[in-house]
């Protein structure tokens, strides 16, 4: 999805007479957002597939009706929005809705945000024709976080559609209401889409696709976001505020490098405490999907009522005598520059182990492909058919990128390569065309090189890489089986005549065939069987046009990231891939492109949300407060390359770090005031921070701060080493990664995320290992609770590292995979 | 009109008319047979009997005129906007209001407040409500907007107290529950129409 309209692609269409350019292929009712023409329409979603439930998209088109939501534009399509039998279809589809909706809008929690409300005032109903039997049904709450009441749910089937195509979690589907059946007579008496829409509105409701009463799912809450009416909310927000009392703030979702567009809503505590409370985030559903972190992880605000001066003066002190300053990547853009110029001007150390690692990959990639940043965003993923991953695991390393994974299997008929140690039973489900490669770890390069021998020119290849990857093929005789259709003439006597008949049929044989076949050693060193692999690979490789890569932080962390760097570039050169890369944490991109990193920490050192001999944190356990994430303005990089700004949501009445900067050396009023000063060499603007946009174009556009230029620079030839066989770890295995909603400090003080800190492992791992355990690294050991997570598989187990508390980067090193003992507790 | 009238300013010009009056005695004698005059006509018994009428009607007969503030007070009218009564659900006894927030919502001065949240019962529940009478103005918009004829103004216009805030809280405005069968129905701005049955479309229900 490029951002540039090319006008190859454009067809023009006539929407009640006016002209306008739309995309081609693009559905009718996308066509008309795009250019603000009104259609109703319920139950369809942008980025999804459309359901048909609501019908009321129904328009004429060409002199046929069609739903808009799913007739694609042709060039020169005369389009009516409202003809006379439209009107009446759509009013009666509104009154069916209407029919025994619970008239408790006075209480409900869409409080006048309600698309049921505003259809029915739209289409003008004011009274009621139709009539049945209610059916008892229940407010459910399917989990921790997911209220659901059925009585004012209108089975638009919204939820349940962005939880298959976008989420790719599926955990909830429509099932059986057990309503009255309708009256006979409005089948004559009805118009036509209405009565279908309400026979099937009758027999279903919402209900956990697992069969239980709880969801088995990631907890995002997108379902409550996307729900037009009051029937799904989160619980914590139930009954607790009404819509219009609630301030938005545009802000960018700060727990990781998707960087969503977010809104914080916020007013008063109570009636006695006046001060703020952020009550939920809101997202723009039809152009962004929020994980569970970002929509339930945000109140972890620094509450701090006054500036202590004299913890300032101790972090001045402490600045002019630290020769390493130690943060994390949850941090704006402005702070990673402030924290450079004092590297700069005071000569301190910059250590931050998750942008380094980024940092030097980059780097090695920059070098190799001549380009400073990789290729895609994650939407132009998104509109690829076939996508693979490498070294993320994709469901607990960014949600976004999930979403893309999942998305092209549901809406690009796409398909998918996964490569992973670590065993997911949530991947495969996303699509049939989605194949796993559980590979042993430190196997990343034999992946890459897979890539290399699937998607590669072969002319492109330097002659190395080609006979290296030949190397790996033999080719075997092998004994199938073939099913041949064989002429078999019989004698049969005629049971009426009793004459003697000869009779010809055909019949199945099996005969056994020896064939050639090409073997990959790759593909089996990676964990699968090779013929097999063929051919599904062939079954995949239909109809695909566009191809993207997802690369995550097992790579850059990976002892032999420069040579996978490398390949990554060669397989951008010489293959249609294009890359996308996870930046391991919320700002890692851009505190690698600002900051200059060093390796080790030495001497005293000052700590910002990190440990250190002085530290400052926005987490309310240091030395000197700092404002969080939702109580300060800035910009963040995120993983598609942009630059977008965020809002302070709550008020902060301490020290920020730009008080600190004006003392040691100098600084502007503002925080925002270093905006403009970010580096233009890295692809950075000098664009003030107070001229930046957030939000979304009515066509999907994202209208948000700025995207990055990716800069070109000299390429170095590429010169790729054969796949390091001693990175390969064998034995128990610990894996560095964090459960789903978890991210960093923040998203565990927020008081709806309810993942603990842990070791995780898969259901049967967990109860071999028991309740508690002793992970022995070598040097050191660290004792946690072992969680059960049962979408993991295999024996690799997963150490959480949101707390920085437990210092889980240090214990791992370089590496996300480490060979470790395990005693139990 | 012309300002030419106002113009002319001589007022000797106009034609006035000369009242025929007797001349004001001027001698002792002359001016004490006016007053006996004037004293002595019948009208004066006239209004004497009217006094005794009224006065023997008041004390005999019941009909008095005038109220023993402050132990008795005057009916007003129900579009008098007093201080705010909550009002109760004659069948449960429950209170009417829902926490909708629409007073909250449309109060001009900001004086409502309310928190709400959801309770036991799986309903919403009113946890807080105030209304800050140092603000607000009696406008009766909030009477005006509640949905449910909960909140309303009352009857009690007497508002002098040492704090105001003794009328504010949710519980002081509340019917007691004692009271109940004493509650009266609102009839003021926001209330049902007399013919409100004649506007409404009905609903066909299937039972």
């Amino acid at each position: 999805m490029s951002e540039v309209k090319t006008v190859e692609n454009m067809v023009s269409i006539t929407i009640d007479g006016t002209t306008y350019q739309a995309k081609e292929g693009e559905y009718i009712l996308n066509a008309a957002r795009a250019n603000d023409v009104f259609i109703p329409a319920i139950c369809y979603l942008t980025r999804c597939s459309p359901t048909l439930a609501c019908r009321l998209c129904l328009v004429e088109a060409d002199g046929k009706q069609v739903y808009a939501c799913n007739a694609k534009v042709k060039d020169g399509m005369e389009i009516t929005v409202d003809t006379p039998n439209i009107l009446e279809e759509r009013r009666a589809i509104m009154e069916v809705y209407d029919v025994n909706h619970p008239l408790q809008c006075g209480v409900c929690d869409k409080s006048g945000e309600c698309e049921l409300q505003n259809y029915t005032l739209e289409l003008a109903v004011d009274s009621q024709s139709y009539a049945i039997q209610d059916t008892k049904r229940e407010v459910k709450n399917w989990s921790t976080v997911l209220h659901y009441d059925a009585a004012l749910c209108i089975v638009c089937e919204r939820c349940t559609t962005v939880c298959k195509d976008m989420i790719g979690d599926a955990a909830i589907s429509t099932t059986k209401r057990g309503g009255e059946p309708l009256d006979k007579a409005y089948k004559e008496t009805m118009p036509k889409d209405a009565y279908a829409m309400w026979n099937k509105l009758q027999k279903s409701i919402i209900a956990p696709s697992n069969g239980t009463d709880y969801t088995n799912c990631s907890d995002c809450g997108e379902c409550t976001a996307v729900c037009p009416v009051g029937a799904l909310t989160g619980r914590d927000f139930v009954y607790s505020s009404n819509a219009w009392e609630l301030e938005r703030v545009p802000a960018t979702c700060a727990h990781c490098s998707s960087g969503c567009q977010i809104y914080y809503e916020k007013k008063h505590t109570s009636v006695f405490d006046r001060s703020e409370k952020i009550y939920r985030v809101t997202n723009e559903w039809n152009y962004v999907s929020l994980c569970g972190a970002g929509r339930y992880g945000y109140d972890f605000e620094n509450r701090v009522e006054s500036k202590d001066e004299a913890a300032f003066n101790a972090a001045v002190e402490a600045f002019k005598k630290a020769e390493t300053i130690r943060f994390n990547s949850v941090i704006t853009n402005e702070e990673a520059l402030m924290l450079q110029t004092l590297k700069e001007k005071m000569g301190v150390k910059l250590v931050n182990p998750d942008a380094r690692a980024f940092q030097k990959f980059l780097d090695a990639y920059a070098k190799a492909a001549g380009q400073s940043l990789y290729s895609y965003d994650f939407k132009e993923v998104m509109a690829t058919d076939f996508v693979i991953s490498v070294g993320a695991s994709l469901r607990n390393d960014n949600p976004n990128a999930r979403y893309a994974f999942n998305n092209i299997q549901k809406m690009n008929k796409g398909a998918g390569l996964y490569f992973h140690p670590v065993g997911d039973t949530l991947v495969p489900t996303f699509g049939k065309n989605v194949e796993l490669f559980t590979h042993k770890v430190g196997l990343e390069e034999a992946a890459l090189y897979l890539v290399l021998d699937l998607f590669a020119d072969k002319e492109k290849l330097p002659e190395d890489v080609k006979s290296y990857l030949d190397s790996f093929k033999t080719t075997a005789t092998k004994t199938v089986k073939e099913k041949v259709m064989k002429n078999v003439t019989e004698t049969v006597i005629d049971e009426e005549t009793g004459e003697e008949k000869q009779v010809t049929k055909k019949v199945p044989e099996m005969v056994e065939k020896e064939v050639t076949v090409e073997k990959n050693a790759l593909v089996e060193m990676l964990g699968k069987e090779s013929d097999a692999f063929d051919a599904t690979f062939e079954k995949m490789m239909k109809k695909k046009e566009s191809f993207s890569m997802i690369v995550g932080e097992d790579l850059y962390f990976h002892d032999r990231y420069e040579n996978i760097a490398k390949l990554i570039a060669l397989i951008e050169q010489t293959t249609p891939i294009r890359v996308a890369m996870i930046p391991p944490k919320t700002n890692s991109l851009g505190v690698a492109l600002i900051c200059d990193l060093d390796d080790e920490a030495t001497g005293y050192t000052v700590g910002y949300n990190e440990n250190g001999n002085f530290r400052l944190s926005a987490l309310g356990n240091g030395d000197l407060d700092m404002p969080a994430m939702n109580q300060q303005e800035g910009t963040l990089t995120n993983m598609h390359k942009r630059v977008t700004p965020t809002n302070a949501a709550l008020e902060y009445n301490g020290y920020e770090l730009n008080d600190l900067m004006k003392v040691l050396v100098g600084a502007p009023d503002l925080t925002v005031d270093w905006t403009e000063k970010l580096p233009v060499s890295k692809g950075f603007k000098t664009a003030k921070f107070d001229d930046l946009p957030n939000g979304y174009l009515n066509d999907g556009t994202e209208n948000r701060g700025y995207a990055l230029e990716n800069l070109s620079c000299e390429a170095e030839a590429i010169n790729v080493e054969k796949i390091g066989e001693n990175s390969v770890l064998e034995g128990e295995i610990v894996y560095r990664c964090n459960p789903q909603r978890q991210f960093n400090d923040f998203t565990d003080k927020a008081h709806e995320i309810f993942e603990g800190f842990g070791l995780y492992a898969s259901p049967a791992k967990a109860e071999a290992l028991g309740k508690k355990v002793e992970i022995d690294f070598g040097d050191r050991s660290i004792t946690v609770d072992v969680i059960e997570d049962d979408r993991m598989e295999g024996d690799i187990t997963a150490l959480a590292d949101f707390k920085s508390e437990a210092d889980v980067y240090s214990l791992f090193g370089p590496s996300r995979y480490r060979k470790v003992t395990i005693r139990k507790v | 009109m012309g300002l030419e009238q106002f113009k002319n300013r001589n007022v000797g010009q106009q034609e006035y008319v000369m009242l025929d009056l007797e001349h004001t005695p001027q001698s002792p004698i002359g001016k004490f047979k006016q007053v006996v005059k004037r004293t002595f006509k019948p009208e004066l018994f006239v209004g004497l009997g009217v006094t005794m009428r009224e006065m023997i009607n008041a004390l005999f007969r019941g009909q008095m005129h005038t109220i023993k503030y402050p132990f008795e007070k005057l009916p007003i009218s129900p579009r008098y906007r007093a201080i705010h009564e909550m009002l109760r659900l004659l069948e449960s006894g429950h209170y009417r209001c829902i926490g909708c927030g629409l007073c909250e919502k449309i109060c001009i001065s900001n004086c409502i407040t309310m928190d709400t949240r959801y309770d036991e019962n799986q309903r919403k529940e009113v946890s807080e409500y105030t209304i800050n009478f140092g603000r607000c103005i009696f406008c009766g918009y909030c009477a005006e907007v509640c949905p449910e004829l909960a909140i309303v103004h009352g009857q009690r216009y007497e508002t002098a107290s040492e704090q105001r805030a003794s009328f504010s809280l949710f519980e002081d405005m509340l019917t007691p529950i004692d009271k109940l069968n004493l509650q009266q129905e609102y009839d003021g701005f926001g209330a049902v129409t007399p013919n409100a049955d004649e506007n409404i479309k009905k609903t066909p229900l299937a039972y």
